[in-house]
This record gives structure tokens, sequence and C-alpha cells, in this order.
């Protein structure tokens, strides 16, 4: 039930907050940090509690509609593999709650939405029956949709529909291979689908792959189905972007770790080449498109591509390191992104411009933010002690072996990400002062750097201790590649 | 005796029929009850229907002419529903249009009662005249309205329902001189007999079958009257047409084709013109659909595409097999699914434009600050037509899919999802106008209490059985299973 309660809470609290009278709208704020900040603990709670190693836990199942070969469950758990995504969606989303408790407009469909998206990600990752699984998929759009098209800023409307027409093109796919696997499996349940082995379906099982990893593709984002991100991402308020680049994109990664490797695993190895090139393109095109945005949130939005081009890349290898690693640096780039759209965020609400050009000597006016700002910054470029740089080294070290080029090729890559972050901060921080932003309050309100501490608290604590996290992974991963391996 | 027991159902609502108009007769004073002698009638007809599921005692009447079985009754209830929400959502229109009032619920139900015979049909000729009975009424309710646009979709409607008639009756009559007899059992025995000799006949014979009742259903190429009369017919009578006829329809069609035309080597040439059917229904409605701003048309072209949806299930059933039930069930279950969705939405659309005097999509901006309830209900009968979780259009979809996946048919299904895809952007777009629309007048739209039952009778229906779809799902199943055996 633990499991259950943690899913649901979110959106019970969301529940809440719409039933408030309108005058006292000002309290679905202290409601909505309130239900995250309980998801997080019951999160944490359960993350010590986890036996590594053990499997699926926390199970919560129930048959829900069983009509003829139609059997649907009710399955949620967890293993290694999702636990620590679990905590970091509830993590996020108390920082996401944080940072927008200055909101006016609207703020109870504010925080209810954002309370359901919590729910909505928090089903995908622990959701073990593959339609279930697709309905949380589905259910993350309706939030994001309002969150972005009602919140947001700039042609806000173009970009939710295109977030949401990009997705749901791609769970079209992703249905019919859905239904396909099921069809042949004969259930929906995937913890059985990834432990049977399928070798025929009504469709050619490289099609059924093929269909899936579209679907997650789209999420992830890779080159060339990532146009929706930097549009989303710039359009959408901060907290949206936080949760955006944070745990909406892992979505993709866990998932093709999840089905695609897991239930093809035959399918997996012959197209592991192509993911590992599709990876070390993203990471490339990414960096260098990244060069040319004026925008800093589009600039975020980029790297963000560039990134998780790490993640397809250790997938694409397949093997337990590389895996690891790719997981790992689904982790780290959720807090190091989520932390630079936070401060990007404060910074955007003093100045009210994201433009580079207009930007300069922050480090002056803000030293707080533009200190975040040089952390985070630091923190993506893969400096050595802070989480991204152990989520590269481990993809690197554990895809090189087997796709050398394509390592190499993502390597300049990662220099290139140097280039540019470190390009972007000193034309933001540092520089000359511009005096339009003399007034700027750095210190206005105590909420908006508790959640930046907490993100770099838990980007060092990752960073230092990987073990943590990698003796949580290692084992959910192992029994992946090993089927891989055969 | 029986045999009056036995179409009893249809019988209560014929007198019912009878009553309203001897009512207006001798009692003009007391019009207000009009309406509720009609769902008396409808009640009576849904108790009688019950009484023979809890009989369970299913036979057949008229020298096998008609038959109740769980196919039947599973009809009857649906279009008993379908009636009733008819019914109360005219009540308000019919009041404010004032003239012959007793002579629209008497064609109502008389169409009604049309509709329920054919559920229950099984030789061609009562097939016939239950078509004729359910259809005359309907030509003429479609030109009820007072204005010009009225009278032109009746004529249209008329002329082209003759048509069809016309190529029915072809159909039928090469069916006849090929088997001798007009029962749908001797003509399958003939068919099997020596049918392979005949099979050009028999081919011609399906197609001109399903001209005629693909004019019914609305399917592509037989859809041209579908946007002029569903804008033109009052709103409650578009609804009527848009759900009754058209399940009607996809009733007749699935008990002809397979309790007649079911051997197999016909199967797969029919099976074939209903995939294509489908595939271009699904296309062009959504294509077109995209482009109006008239939400009556924008309606009618979505009922053309949802059709091709049931045209998949059709074309999955006739590839026979285990798995025949399933895609049988699977249509049944889109029959009644669409049938609330799409009189959700109806009945909405006539809340609204009552009240604003415009059928134009621009229009409902800002409807949910106007009227929240009813922008909320509409939103969800629009979502559940786009088959998007958590309501019925989602299962109801995905049966159909899975059908069309287990039946081969894997290029129909990929078309399918696409046009979601497609599909769900107009319908999306509709709610957003009315969420995000900012409203010319902020004035509240006072709804009236009828078409707020009405209303909120489809949309809870369309969210219960989004959630648990289990009871749907069961009497579909069991409505589907008569096929099992032949």
């Amino acid at each position: 039930m633990l499991l259950t309660l943690l899913v649901f809470l979110p959106a019970f609290a969301g529940l809440l907050i719409l039933l408030l009278p309108a005058d006292r709208a000002g309290y679905s704020r202290w409601l909505a940090l309130l239900g995250s900040l309980v998801a997080l603990a019951i999160s944490i709670g359960m993350f010590f509690d986890f036996q590594t190693g053990g499997g699926f836990q926390f199970v919560d199942r129930a048959s829900w509609i069983d009509v003829g070969s139609f059997e649907i469950q009710y399955f949620l758990a967890v293993d290694g593999l999702s636990m620590p995504l679990v905590v970091l969606t509830t993590f996020l989303t108390v920082a996401a709650v944080l940072v927008s408790f200055s909101i006016e407009h609207r703020p109870r469909a504010y925080f209810a939405c954002l309370m359901v998206l919590s729910t909505a990600v928090l089903g995908v990752f622990t959701a073990m029956d593959f339609l279930l699984f697709f309905l949380f998929w589905e259910l993350e759009l309706f939030p994001m949709y309002l969150l972005i098209s009602v919140w947001g800023s700039g042609r806000r409307e173009y970009s939710a529909m295109k977030f949401v027409l990009y997705t749901v093109a791609g769970s079209a796919f992703m249905l019919v291979a859905i239904l396909a696997l099921a069809f042949s499996a004969g259930t929906f349940d995937m913890e059985v689908l990834g432990t049977s082995t399928i070798t025929t379906a009504v469709l050619p099982l490289g099609w059924v792959f093929l269909f899936l990893f579209i679907g997650f593709a789209v999420k992830l984002p890779i080159v060339p189905l990532h146009t929706w991100l930097p549009d989303a991402h710039s359009d959408a308020p901060t907290a949206v972007s936080v949760m955006l680049a944070g745990v909406l994109l892992k979505m993709g990664g866990y998932a093709i770790i999840r089905t695609c490797v897991t239930i093809l695993p035959d399918q997996a190895n012959d197209y592991g080449i192509w993911l590992a090139a599709i990876g070390s393109i993203s990471v490339l095109y990414g960096a260098f498109v990244t060069f040319r945005q004026t925008d800093v949130k589009r600039l975020i939005a980029y790297s963000s591509v560039s990134h998780m081009g790490l993640v397809l890349l250790g997938i694409g290898a397949l093997g337990t390191t590389a895996m690891v690693g790719a997981a790992y640096q689904m982790l780290a780039h959720g807090l190091i992104t989520g932390m630079l759209f936070v401060v990007v965020g404060l910074m955007y609400e003093r100045t009210h411009t994201r433009e580079i050009g207009r930007l300069g000597g922050l480090a002056r006016q803000m030293p707080l933010i533009a200190t975040g700002l040089v952390f985070a910054g630091f923190a993506s470029v893969g400096l050595p002690s802070l989480a991204g740089f152990i989520a590269e080294i481990t993809v690197f070290l554990g895809a090189f072996q087997k796709h050398e080029w394509a390592v190499i090729m993502a390597i300049f890559g990662v220099v290139l990400s140097a280039g540019y972050i470190l390009w972007t901060l000193q034309r933001v921080v540092f520089g000359p002062v511009r005096h339009e932003w003399d007034e700027a309050d750095d210190q206005k309100h105590w909420w908006e750097h508790a959640s930046v501490i907490g993100l770099a608290a838990l980007v060092i604590l990752l960073g230092v201790y990987p073990s943590l996290i990698m003796d949580m992974l290692d084992p959910a991963i192992g029994v992946v590649s090993a089927r891989v391996a055969g | 005796m029986s045999e009056l027991d036995i179409v009893g159902p249809q019988l209560a609502i014929l007198l019912a029929a009878g009553a309203v108009l001897v009512w207006d007769a001798l009692l003009p004073s007391q019009r207000k009850a009009l309406p509720y002698i009609a769902l008396a009638g409808i009640l009576g007809a849904a108790i009688w229907t019950s009484t023979w599921v809890i009989r369970g005692d299913f036979q057949t009447a008229f020298d096998g002419t008609f038959a109740i079985d769980q196919y039947a009754v599973f009809f009857q209830y649906v279009f008993a529903g379908i009636t009733a929400i008819v019914v109360i959502a005219s009540i308000d229109w019919v009041d404010r249009v004032g003239r012959r009032q007793s002579e629209y619920f008497a064609l109502v139900l008389t169409a009604s009662a049309g509709l329920m015979f054919l559920a229950g049909a099984r030789d061609l000729i009562t097939i016939f005249l239950a078509l004729e009975l359910s259809s005359i009424p309907q030509y003429i309710l479609a030109g009820w309205g007072k204005d010009q646009r009225s009278s032109e979709a009746g004529m249209k409607y008329l002329l082209l329902g003759a048509i069809a008639s016309a190529l029915l009756l072809y159909g039928m009559a090469l069916l006849y001189g090929f088997a001798g007899s007009t029962l749908l059992t001797d003509i399958s025995a003939a068919i099997s007999e020596h049918g392979a000799d005949n099979r050009s006949l028999l081919v011609v014979a399906s197609v001109l079958l399903i001209a005629g009742f693909g004019f019914k259903m609305a399917v592509v190429p037989f859809q041209m009257w579908v946007p002029d009369v569903y804008q033109g017919a009052p709103t409650p009578v578009a609804a009527f047409l848009s759900v009754g006829s058209k399940a009607a329809a996809f009733a007749v069609v699935m008990r002809l084709f397979f309790e007649g035309l079911g051997e197999q080597f016909l199967s797969n040439d029919w099976a074939m013109i209903f995939a294509v059917i489908a595939a271009v229904s699904m296309t062009l409605g959504n294509v077109f659909a995209i482009v109006q701003r008239d939400i009556k048309r924008m309606l009618g072209y979505s009922s053309i595409a949802q059709a091709g949806n049931f045209m998949i299930g059709l074309a999955a059933i006739s590839i026979a097999g285990e798995h025949f039930v399933q895609g049988a069930s699977g249509v049944l279950l889109f029959v009644a699914a669409y049938a609330f969705t799409n009189l959700g939405a109806f009945i909405a659309v006539i809340g609204i434009s009552q009240r604003i005097g415009s059928d134009d999509i621009a229009d409902y901006a800002g409807m949910w600050r106007r009227a929240p309830l009813l922008a909320l209900a509409l939103a969800f009968c629009l979502i559940s037509l786009a088959g998007i979780p958590p309501t019925a259009g989602f299962w109801a979809k995905l049966y159909v899919f899975n059908a069309g996946i287990q039946a081969d048919l894997v290029w129909l299904v990929i078309i399918g999802v696409l046009n979601s895809v497609v599909s769900a952007y107009y319908y999306l777009a509709v709610v957003r106008q009315m969420f995000m629309g900012e409203a010319e007048e902020e004035q509240r739209l006072a709804i009236s209490p009828t078409v707020g039952v009405a209303l909120g009778v489809a949309t809870v229906g369309v969210i219960v059985f989004g959630i648990i779809p289990t009871p749907l799902v069961d009497a579909a199943r069991e409505a589907a299973a008569i096929f099992a055996v032949s």
C-alpha cells in the first residue's frame, strides 16, 4: 500500500487544493508543499528500507480488468532502477513547489496541475503493468499542457500544443507495440514480459522494438525528434522546466531500459549500435546547437539534448557498467539541470530577460544567485567530485569497449559543453556590471534559496558518495544486461 | 402471445408514441407531461428487456425472423439509453419551438422502436422494414426546424437515404435470388453449400449492402450528407442521428455479415472492403474535421472518422478464429462508448448554443468561466472521443485496436492510432478554446436543468466506464458470444 500511497498522495493533495475556497487560495502553496514533503519523506523512507538486489519490492498488485484473454492489472513496484528515480521525482517536486511559491495567477489550478504531474511521473516509474504504464504516460500530458499554455510565456500555446502532439504521436506507436507484445505474450505484466522470451509477434519484433523506441525517444529526446524541447522549455514557467528537464525526460531513458532492452534483449543486441550512434550524434549535435543559443533557457534545453544523448549512448552499449552510467546520468542530469533552471528562473524574476547579450556582471548585484549558477554550470560541465562527472566517466568506461568511435565522438561533445557553459558563465555572471539591476534583491525569499541549496547538496552527495546509488542500480541493471548477454 | 412478449420492448415504445399523440389531443393544456410519457415508455422497454435477461431464455419469434438474444438485449439497452437521453435533452428545445410537440416525441419514439427492431432482426425483410421504420421519422425530424437550412437538411437526408435504401434492396434481392430465402440462417446455409460457385454474385451483393448501410453508418464514400445534415438539423435530432442510426447500422451489419455471409472465402473479400473504408473514413473525416469552424460540422466529420474506427473492428472480426469474440466485443464496446460520448458532446453543444446563439467554435472561448460544469462535461466527452484515458473512449479504442492487431491488420491499426493523434488536435482545440480562450462576455450562462440531467448522465457514464470498464466489457463480450457458435 505504501507505493500506492506515495504515487497518489500528490494527486490527492492536488484535489484538496482545488477544493479550497476562493478566498483561501493562498493556502494552496502550503498544501502543495506539505503534500510534496510528505511524499518525499515516504520515498526516502522507502529508499532506506529498500533491499538492495532484492528485485521488485513494495509490490501493490490487484486485478483491475480481467475479461477473457485480456487481463490488466493494477501493479506497482520498484526495483533498483526505479527507486532512485522515484526519490528524484519527489525531491524535484518539492523544489518545483518552492520555486513557484510566489505565483499569483490562479494558484489553486497551478498547484493542482503540478501535483497531478508528479503523480503521473511517479506512476510511470512504478507501474509494472504495461497498460497502466501507458495510462500514466498519457496522464502526464494534461497537466503539462495546462501548465505551459496557461502559466507560460511567449508562444506558450504553440509550445504546449507542440509538446502534446510530439508526445502523442510517439505514444501512438508505443501503443501499437504494447498491444502487439501483449498479444504474443498473453500478458501486460512487465515483470513476466521481462523474464519470458518472446520470439514471435504479429509484427516483426524489430518493429516492435522500433515502435517502442520511437515513443520513448521523443521524450528523451533524441536528434531529430528533439525540436519540441527548446520551445517547451523556453515558454514554460520555471517549475515546469525543472520538472520537464528533471524527471520527464528521464521517463524516456527509464522506459528504454525497462521495456525495450529488458523485454526484447535480442533486438536490443541488434540495434544497440544504432542507439549508441544516435546517442553520440545527439551529444555532438546538441552541443553544437547550444553554442548558438542566445536565450539562457533555450541554451540549457539544448544542453539537455546533448546530455541525454549520453544516456542513450550508455544504454546502447548494453553492458552493466554503461547502463548503470546511463541511469546515473539521468539522476545527475535531473538534479543539475533542475538546479540550472531554478537559478535561471530566479535570475529572470529579477532581470526580466533571458537574453545572454543583455545580461552581464551579475556576480556583483546578485552574488548568491550567481554562485548558484556557477556551481550548477560546473556540475553540468562534469567537474570531478560532482554528480555529473561520475555519470559521464561511468558511461564512457562502460561503453568504450563496445562502441569505441561513438564514445570518442561523445567525448568531444563533453569538451564542447565545457566551452559553452564557461562562455555563458563569463558573459552572464562576470564581465562589466550593468547598472540596470543595481536594485535587484538577491535574497528576497527564503524558499527560493532552499531549493537551490537542497539541489546543490544532492549534486555534491552524488559526486562524492556514488555507491549510495550505484549499489542500488547495479543489481537491477545487472539482471537486464545478463538478459541481453543471453 | 409469446411472440408479442418477445417484441414487448418495441411495443412498449410504440405504445408510448401513441399515448403521446392521444394525450396531446385530449389534454392540450398538459403538454409538459409529454416527454415524461415518452420516458415512461422507454423505461417500460428497458424493464421488459431486463425481464428477458432475468429469464435467460432467449428465443426467436415470427418463424425465426426476429430474435431476442444477448446481442439484441445489449443493443436494446443501448438504444433505450440513447432515446431516453435524447428525449430529456429535447425537452427544453421543444418547449421553445412550441409547435407540434407531441409529434416530435412520437417520431423520436417511433424511430427508436425501429432501431430496437433492427437489434434483433434476422431476416432481410425484417431488417429492411425496421430500417425504414427508424429512417422515415428521422427524415422528418431532420427537417423539423423552421429555417431553410433545416429543410435542406431534411430533404438531403431523405433523397440520399432513398438512394441508399434502393441499393440495399438491390443487394438483398441478389441474396434472395441466390438463396431462395430471406432468413439469414438459410442464406448462410445456401452459401456454404454452393456459394463458392457464385462468388462474384455474392461479392456484388456484399458491396451493395455495404453501400446501403454505409450511408447509415456515415463512412466514406457515403458520407456526403453528414456535415450538412448535422449542421442544419435541430441539434437534439443531430445527436440522435449521429448515434442512433449509426449504432443500429453497425448492429445490423454485424449480424447480417456474420450470421448470413460469414463463410470464410467470402468474409476475406468484405473484410478487405471494410479495412479500406475504415482507413479512408478515419483519414478523410479527421482531415476535414480539423478545418471546421462550426462545432456541429466538426462533430459531423469527427463522427465519420469514428465510424472508421468501428470499421477496424468489423474488418478484424471477419478474419475468424479464436479471437473472434474479442474483436466483436470490441466493436460493441465501441458502439456503446461512442453512443454516450457523442450524445454528451451534442447535448453540451445544445446547452451552450441555445444560450449564446452560435455554433462557432470561436464563440466557445472562455466557456469555462461562463458555464463551468457544462464546459467540464464537454471537455470530458471530447477527451473520450479522442480516446484519451481515463474515459470510456480510451477502452473502446484500445479494444478495437487490439482486435486489429490480433487479426494481423497492423497497417490499419497504425493508421488508426495516427488518426487518433490528428483527432486529438481538433478535439483538444475546442477544450483549449473553452479553458484558455478569453470570453468576450463574462456573463454566466443559465443552463436548463433537463439539459443538465441528460448531460450529467452521459458524462458520468463516460467517466465511470473509463475507470471501471469491466461491466461494460463483460456485457459486450456476452453479447458478442452469440456469434462464436456460428
